[in-house]
């Protein structure tokens, strides 16, 4: 049959490109042109070439925002996948317990960022914070405002409360897709615990692991609100991950050249390391299939 | 290895049953011999797989006990009873390859790695996949995946019984063929008792020395394939066994006669009262269509390669019968049946004749 050109359709992407353009495309072109240019405000810019990139990149500062970033985003997938795959383990896999458990994992995940700092940020003042107080009392020295480690801590702990729940769920619904038989399978063939784990439940669940360790890689490479709304950055600036940094310098010194240097460099990073890790992973899998 | 014996059980997966209809098994007493090779079968949903899961100890039966030899092993654990079992669903560890998967049921159980290479030589030629020991599972196609399931429940030489549940769907006709005769060496060999479960009829009776029929959760017959064949314990055994399967007519049935639409048979034995239903059951294979007998009307002959089917209507109920080679129908085609091959059956249940 033959098949009918017709490129009237582009057409119909059109309206979406416009939008995309208002919405991404021309924010991003601002930033761009504040990346390259220097302005003392009116409107008047002044050619500065990759003078600002250059000042970033050396910058200490960044250097320090970007370990603490990499040190963060570490911690938090090193603790949440683990823990993930071992509740989703355990959790029922049908009747009235599992329903009960899918709503209660959910839950985190549907409050807003800022609550979630809110909470926590109430919850561990030694004062009037469940967690602080109980602390507190049991003679623990926990000062989340005052101490860099009980900061990181917290932050972390916080992290883990709100985003452990979606590697959870996803390897939930990775782990339902394995037919009973594989497991009755399993029982005949002898094969351990742990044996299951490595050949049934893992291999199922290595495509939703992979969107979940993306997922949680770039979410908490840009996390900004909670830990803001929690630490503000500190005690120094002990808790200042880059994107704290990024707007600390952007609309608290109005450094908007490196600023905007900064974090077209960011976006960059983020797209490479996210790239990288997708062709690791999906790498990987095409090896398994040889 | 022992004779296994499932005495008064019966399963529902309704932790409540209320009612018949809740039980995948209704109570049965069955044994199945030591060494046998039986072959399973029944319509899809009957409990043939539930059957096979209660005895390898998969799913613990609602009533009733197992027995392997003397020893109860109803609350016995899978490893403790030593059975392989081949999944109705293929199932291959995917991330293994053809020989770790072959090899997985003997090295969970430490044995040592010569005898392993040896033994999964061995099943790998069984089932011809030598020359893919070393590739990854996953990718393969399909009958290759069933290939391995059935190899590695081959593969344990120890084993008190093997289960197949219909182990060979996806394979082509060839090689089902293949490894049927190799399933029959294999049984020659170590004797292991085997249960086979099919929808085949072929298959089931060019596999087993006794062939189990089982219908609506329970066992209906166990039998030759003869037995099976002549004397059908149940309509649905004749209907099931055959191509075309059993002529089933109602009939009022009288002593040594039985009465259809107001034309009389002779019986080839005397029968006692029958409390409902009743029916006369004959195999089409013994049906003549000729001028003498009983008036039918013929519908169609359908030709199936090997003879001819007449589809026929007597006293307003469906009739087959198979044409004799060279043989043609009638003008006015009449059936004869010879009364030593009519069966009668009350509440699709076989009578046996009196005095029998
Ligand atoms: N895990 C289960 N939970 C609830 N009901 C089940 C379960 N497994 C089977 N059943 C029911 O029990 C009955 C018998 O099922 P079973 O799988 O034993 O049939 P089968 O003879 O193996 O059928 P098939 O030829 O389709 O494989 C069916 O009505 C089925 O719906
Ligand atoms: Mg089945």
């Amino acid at each position: 049959m033959e098949k009918t050109q017709n490129n009237k359709a582009w057409f119909l992407v059109l309206p979406v490109l416009v939008l995309v353009a208002f919405s991404a495309i021309l924010p991003l072109m601002t930033v761009v042109n504040y990346a390259f240019n220097d302005t003392f405000g009116q409107n008047e810019f002044f050619w500065a070439g990759i003078d600002w990139f250059e000042e970033m990149v050396t910058s200490d500062r960044l250097h320090e925002a970007l370990g603490r970033q990499v040190l963060f985003s570490l911690i938090i997938l090193a603790i949440e996948v683990p823990l993930g795959i071992f509740i989703a383990l355990n959790m029922p896999k049908s009747g009235f317990w599992a329903s009960f458990c899918l709503v209660l994992m959910a839950l985190p995940l549907l409050i807003p960022f800022n609550v979630v700092g809110t909470i926590w940020q109430i919850f561990g003042r030694v004062d009037i914070g469940l967690l602080g107080h109980t602390l507190a009392a049991m003679g623990i020295d926990y000062n989340y405002t005052n101490d860099p480690l009980d900061a990181w801590i917290t932050v972390i702990v916080m992290d883990v409360w709100h985003w452990t729940s979606l590697v959870a769920l996803l390897c939930y619904a990775g782990l339902q897709s394995i037919p009973q038989a594989y497991y009755q399978a399993a029982k005949i063939d002898q094969a351990t615990r742990w044996s299951v784990f490595r050949y049934i439940e893992l291999p199922k669940m290595k495509g939703v692991l992979l969107i979940a360790v993306l997922l949680r890689f770039m979410d908490s490479f840009m996390i900004y609100t909670e830990p803001f709304v929690v630490t503000g950055g500190g005690p120094g600036n002990s808790t200042t991950f880059l994107s704290i940094d990024l707007a600390k310098m952007a609309t608290g010194q109005f450094d908007l050249g490196p600023a905007a240097a900064f974090s077209i460099m960011y976006f960059l990073v983020i797209l490479l390391i996210s790239w990288v890790f997708y062709t690791v992973m999906t790498n990987l899998d095409r090896e398994e299939n040889r | 290895m022992s004779r296994i014996t499932l005495s008064k059980l019966a399963h529902s997966y309704n932790p409540n049953p209320t009612s018949d209809a809740d039980y995948a098994l209704k109570e049965m007493d069955h044994v199945w011999q030591d060494g046998g090779a039986y072959a399973l079968l029944g319509a899809s949903g009957c409990g043939k797989t539930t059957l096979l899961n209660i005895i390898s100890g998969l799913v613990r039966p609602s009533q009733g006990r197992v027995l392997f030899g003397d020893r109860d092993v109803t609350d016995a654990a899978t490893t403790e009873r030593n059975i392989a079992q081949v999944f109705q669903f293929p199932v291959v560890y995917d991330t293994m390859t053809v020989r770790d998967n072959l090899a997985f049921p003997l090295r969970n159980r430490g044995m040592d790695a010569a005898y392993i290479a040896k033994r999964v030589g061995q099943i790998a030629q069984m089932i011809g996949m030598e020359a893919d020991l070393n590739r990854k599972a996953r990718g393969l196609t399909a009958d290759a995946k069933q290939k391995i399931s059935l190899g590695r429940g081959m593969v344990r030489e120890d084993v008190n019984a093997i289960l197949f549940d219909e182990p060979l769907t996806v394979i082509d006709p060839h090689m089902k063929w293949e490894l049927r005769t190799q399933l029959k060496d294999l049984h020659r060999e170590f004797g292991h008792t085997m249960i086979y479960v099919t929808h085949d009829q072929t298959e089931a009776l060019t596999f087993a020395q006794k062939v189990v029929v089982m219908y609506d959760g329970r066992v209906v017959q166990m039998g030759t394939p003869e037995e099976l064949f002549e004397t059908p314990a149940h309509t649905f055994v004749g209907y099931f066994i055959g191509s075309p399967g059993m002529n089933l007519l109602d009939a009022e049935v009288s002593g040594s006669e039985a009465r259809l639409g107001g034309v009389s048979l002779p019986l080839g034995a005397t029968y006692g009262a029958t409390t409902g239903r009743t029916q006369i059951g004959i195999r089409p294979d013994y049906v003549t269509i000729s001028d003498e007998g009983l008036p039918v009307t013929v519908k169609r002959v359908e030709d199936v390669g090997r003879h001819r089917i007449v589809r026929a209507e007597l006293a307003g109920q469906p009739l087959n019968a198979i044409l004799a080679e060279g043989q043609t129908v009638p003008a006015d085609p009449r059936a004869a049946f010879p009364p030593a091959k009519i069966n009668v059956y009350d509440n699709d249940w076989r009578v046996s004749p009196m005095g029998a």
